[in-house]
């Protein structure tokens, strides 16, 4: 009786490490379901979390924007491409807020109020901005890196995803998608 | 009574200035024990733009004076929880050092309890084994084969 709980529990013991051990290299892989469901020509929900906004007291979330189409996307001021990127950005939200139709909302990561602060001003960025400081808006999103920029429509489901620096021409393709 | 109170404040303000300098953190000193958040390797090995970033804020925490309690906590209000290498040893972080502990023991005592019963059993498994009875035959050519050698 001894003996069989032993290897019951050795048995335990070892299927829960394998387990950790498989959970912690899952957790590393690039989650691409969002991909995968516009691949298949649905619109998954846009997951929503309230974050702090930058530079401004208060929180915004993608929740309370719902009606309107929003351009969310990760950045950071330590990354190349997001400096590449952002003009195109501030034209999107020009015309957006020209047109009535939505906004581009931006969601900063791995990266300290000043320097976010700074990169705003040196690039004239005219959008809002929340910080996702414990990065869990951007794993419900399955954003490893940045810049990543989603498209979401006015029923609040992701139309598009653009994983990279984004170009005129492919964010214009993405919000004509997200505004039928 | 005058001259005591005057020696002890010059005392008071020598050893001040030293102790004070000894407690100010140093760049090297926090890098050891935080993340490069981007990166997911320690900061004081990470080579990158995030990570120059990030020596830079505490650089310029550490020139404000603060210490290196504040310097974590503020690291952490920017950057979040995983911004630290160490788990905080108090709150639910305790289970990252109690956790591999606990299993350490219970491995020791597993190892204390049977390792006595494994080796007492396997010699008397063996000798039972292992010992086949001989024949008269055989009992008395073994004899004879061990007192020729003897000679």
């Amino acid at each position: 009786m001894k003996r069989v709980l032993v290897v019951v529990l050795a048995i335990v013991a070892s299927a829960a490490l394998i387990g950790l051990l498989l959970y912690g290299l899952g957790s590393r892989e690039e989650d691409l379901s969002i991909e995968q469901a516009l691949a298949r020509g649905e619109r998954p929900a846009a997951p929503s979390r309230e974050l702090a906004v930058l530079g401004e007291r208060g929180t915004r979330s993608i929740a309370e924007l719902r009606g309107q189409v929003v351009v969310l996307n990760f950045w950071a001021s330590w990354c190349g491409p997001c400096k590449v990127e952002a003009p195109v950005l501030d034209r999107a939200q020009k015309r957006l807020q020209r047109d009535g139709t939505g906004t581009v909302l931006g969601v900063t990561r791995d990266d300290a109020t000043p320097d976010s602060l700074k990169f705003v001003r040196d690039f004239s960025v005219t959008y809002p901005s929340v910080r996702d400081v414990d990065t869990k808006l951007a794993r419900d999103y399955g954003s490893t890196k940045v810049p990543e920029t989603f498209v979401i429509d006015a029923r609040g489901r992701i139309a598009d995803a653009l994983r990279g620096q984004i170009t005129q021409q492919r964010l214009d393709e993405a919000l004509s998608k997200a505004l039928q | 009574m005058r001259r005591t109170v005057l020696l002890l404040a010059l005392a008071a303000a020598l050893l001040a200035p030293p102790t004070a300098v000894a407690q100010r953190p140093s760049l090297p000193d926090i890098e050891n024990e935080v993340m490069c958040v981007s990166c997911e390797i320690p900061l004081n090995i990470a080579e990158s733009a995030q990570a120059d970033q990030q020596r830079d804020l505490i650089r310029t925490l550490i020139a404000q004076g603060a210490s290196k309690k504040q310097i974590k906590a503020m690291l952490v209000t920017e950057y979040g929880e995983d911004v630290l290498a160490l788990p905080d040893d108090s709150g639910f972080g305790i289970t990252a050092y109690a956790i591999p502990l606990a299993l350490g023991a219970l491995l020791a005592g597993g190892l204390i309890v049977l390792l006595p019963r494994w080796r007492r059993r396997t010699p008397a498994g063996i000798a039972e084994q292992d010992a086949p009875g001989l024949s008269d035959a055989e009992s008395s050519r073994l004899d004879n084969e061990l007192a020729r050698y003897e000679r």
